[in-house]
């Protein structure tokens, strides 16, 4: 058994007096570039890691496309928030250091502020069986167990060193899942990201072990904006994880991410979120935005499946989806969101089917607690190309306590007659019988809550990696806390 | 023989107990000593508060109590919170007992086990433990062990989720157990199986409190005494030739007696 880490231990918060558990700063200089995006800022960025010019020409059209949606953000979700100042944010912070080319010359002071997320980053006993990337604010700091997946001909590292030593295949996969133009938050990530994961699994290979990316947000006032890209070849299998937290802050922070999966013909991808962000105070104050476009694209006979715990940040807006390209794929979501005190999460899927005997599997688990607001929104999609299409959705709500609201939004466009639907949705309180009926059993009303909305997203946990179920269990526990009891 | 000397303690003491639901006044004033090693049954017609006085001391938030004092092993029972009362070995069998969608019944109990031995100074059971213990208690009380490895109660039949209470009082070995209508809707097989369970629970440590509207059950446990509940009173009190009694004269009989005012 693993012990936690995207939980993990206590830190005292920096600004807050939040119950947030790793809402700690680390204490690093920074290389920032100044606040506002404009396109020196761009350049800069592109500079700052060195890229060639193809990706410079890349992220100024999407900076371009950028400007000339006039700071329009979609409106369509069902969360609120004021507007963002974009000129009032950090786009570019890094630790100052060079970057390392080993794990022993990793700044002494990050590896011990990831040791106290509970992510060690030396390779040993603990982590097993687990590679690590860790990512602080805009770079990557480290990746362990390099060695071992380089025999396998797999790579995995921070995609500023993928477009260095792989530029063939960035080039060729970037964008292409979700373009510049895709939306508002992907553009502005497209024009400014800064790090992230790369991931390449060659043809026929079984990864061997976990791919774990970790994101820290440190800087104040930053933005994080990073990309990921997972390229599966014909016949490989990768199961990917990542995690994230950020420091207990006043202000709100931007997280505006972008994940792209390529599934190639027979591949499998599996791509599991623990997402753990600061998610403001009990009053609402402070918390990451969480903004973020993931989309993979499933090949002939491939399969991608997306299982996400969302527990933090003040807003959370995402959709990670699956275009069913080649005949036979298959797409899965699967999906824990819980919203405390004043949290809001407007968050699902897209199923595009375009093959034939596609088929999508949706299940979502909404908990809403304190006066948090949770919305499912997915769309499932069948093109007229799609014969014998199946999906099945089943969009399940809990409700803790009387203040706290959650709403279904299923879209469903079926252009093909031969499609099988199916659409399962319920929404349920804990029942003062249930909690009566643990409690006459010996458990508090705050176990007994915890026991129940477990077992309420026990099928999903079931589809996280092993050692991480059991993390995600503790991670619902720590972010029901004040709500129940 | 049970320990219902005069001079000893009774293990629940209940004085003078009313209780209400919402405005309507259900129980109307209750005294009944039980002392360890007794076994109770309490019977009546629908509506007589038999179920309202098991859930009453269970710390069901659905009534009120209006007045009285209960003592359980000398403790003060009515403030206790409910889990309190369960962590000191207090067990409701419930009439109705409740689905947990996804909560493993294994996990379930064990939550139980612990928090019954952390209140007593001990420490949680280990998993090897427990999972021993639960098996010899699956055989004992001759439940399906595949009801089990499922949910709490999920999508069990009414029989099941009865014997699965008789299962969960093996398990947690209380010290007084409430049995709320435990036998009602159960056909005659299963009733001999939840009969010999909760006989199985007896001892001269242990007490038990049958709540239940029919004499049959008493076939199978024959209780030290036996109460009628009438209108939120015990009316009749006596040994088991008062169910038989019942069971001849019908409550119709009660009814006549207390409206004659016998």
């Amino acid at each position: 058994m693993t012990t936690s880490r995207v939980i993990s231990r206590n830190a005292t918060s920096s600004e807050l007096d939040a119950d947030y558990k790793w809402g700690f700063t680390i204490d690093i200089e920074s290389d920032l570039a100044p606040k506002g995006l404009n396109e020196d800022i761009v350049r800069l960025i592109s500079a700052k890691k060195e890229e060639p010019e193809w990706l410079l020409e890349w992220r100024l059209n999407a900076f371009r496309h950028w400007l000339k949606l006039k700071f329009q953000a979609p409106k369509w979700a069902n969360v609120e928030y004021p507007p963002i100042d974009y000129q009032d944010i950090y786009y570019y912070a890094a630790p100052k250091s060079d970057a390392p080319k080993s794990l022993d010359e990793v700044n002494p002071e990050i590896l011990e502020a990831f040791e106290k997320l509970g992510i060690p980053l030396q390779e040993r006993e603990r982590l097993a069986g687990v590679a690590v990337d860790a990512v602080l604010d805009s770079v990557s700091v480290a990746t362990t167990y390099k060695a071992t997946l380089e025999k396998q001909g797999v790579i995995f590292c921070p995609i500023s060193e993928a477009v260095r030593t792989h530029p063939e295949l960035v080039q060729k996969y970037l964008g292409s899942v979700v373009p510049y133009s895709d939306n508002f938050y992907a553009t502005l990530n497209s024009a400014v990201f800064s790090d992230g994961s790369f991931v390449y699994i060659p043809k026929g290979v079984r990864c061997p072990i976990e791919l774990m990316t970790y994101f820290r947000i440190n800087q104040a006032d930053s933005g994080q904006f990073e990309r990921t890209l997972i390229i599966a070849e014909e016949g490989s299998y990768v199961s990917y994880l990542e995690g994230c937290t950020a420091p207990a802050r006043k202000t709100h922070q931007l997280h505006a991410a972008v994940v792209e999966l390529v599934a190639l013909d027979n591949s499998e991808i599996k791509y599991s979120t623990l997402q753990n962000w600061f998610p403001g105070d009990k009053d609402g104050k402070g918390g990451v935005y969480n903004f973020v476009t993931k989309r993979g694209i499933a090949h002939k006979n491939a399969k991608i499946s997306w299982t996400q715990v969302e527990t933090g940040s003040a807003i959370t807006w995402k959709y990670p989806s699956v275009i069913l390209d080649g005949d036979n794929s298959v797409g899965e979501f699967y999906s824990v969101a819980l919203v405390n005190n004043h949290q809001q999460a407007d968050t699902g899927t897209k199923m595009i089917h375009k093959g034939k005997n596609t088929r999508s599997t949706i299940v979502a688990k909404g908990i809403s607690a304190g006066q948090g607001n949770a919305t499912y929104r997915g769309l499932v999609k069948v093109l007229p190309s799609a014969n014998g299409a199946k999906n099945f959705t089943q969009c399940d709500s809990l409700l803790v306590g009387d203040k706290c609201g959650a709403h279904t939004v299923p879209y469903i466009e079926v252009k093909n007659p031969t499609a099988q639907m199916e659409h399962e949705a319920s929404t349920s309180k804990v029942s003062d019988d249930q909690l009566f009926y643990c409690q006459q059993r010996g458990m508090s009303v705050e176990d007994a809550h915890f026991m129940i909305i477990n077992g309420f997203c026990r099928g999903i946990f079931q589809e996280l990696p092993f050692e991480f179920a059991m993390e995600a269990s503790q991670l619902l526990k720590v972010s029901l806390e004040g709500a129940v009891g | 023989m049970p320990a219902s000397e005069k001079n000893a303690t009774p293990m629940l003491s209940i004085k003078g107990l009313t209780a209400s639901a919402g405005d309507l006044e259900i129980l109307k004033g209750i005294d009944l000593d039980v002392f360890a090693g007794e076994v109770h049954a309490i019977m009546g017609p629908n509506g007589s508060g038999k179920s309202t006085l098991a859930n009453v001391l269970a710390g069901r938030p659905d009534y009120t109590v209006t007045g009285g004092e209960v003592l359980f092993q000398g403790v003060s029972l009515l403030e206790l919170e409910p889990e309190i009362r369960a962590r000191m070995g207090l067990f409701l069998a419930f009439q109705y007992p409740l689905e947990l969608p996804g909560v493993r019944a294994w996990q379930f109990l064990k939550a139980g086990v612990d928090a019954r031995r952390i209140h007593n100074g001990e420490e949680e059971m280990s998993a090897r433990e427990f999972d021993q213990m639960l098996k010899a208690k699956i055989v004992e009380v001759q439940i399906d062990p595949d009801l089990i490895k499922r949910a709490v109660n999920e999508g069990f039949s009414g029989g099941e989720k009865k014997r699965n209470e008789v299962l969960q009082m093996a398990v947690l070995q209380p010290k007084l157990a409430l049995l709320d209508e435990t036998d009602s809707g159960l056909d005659i097989d299963a009733l001999r199986i939840v009969s010999e369970g909760v006989n199985n629970l007896r001892s001269p440590e242990n007490a038990i409190i049958l709540v239940t509207h029919y004499q049959r059950i008493l076939d199978y446990i024959t209780p030290n005494h036996v109460h009628v509940l009438f209108d939120g009173r015990i009316v009749r009190s006596g040994g088991p030739e008062l169910a038989q009694e019942l069971e001849e004269k019908g409550y119709d009989w009660i009814k006549d007696t207390v409206d004659a005012g016998v």
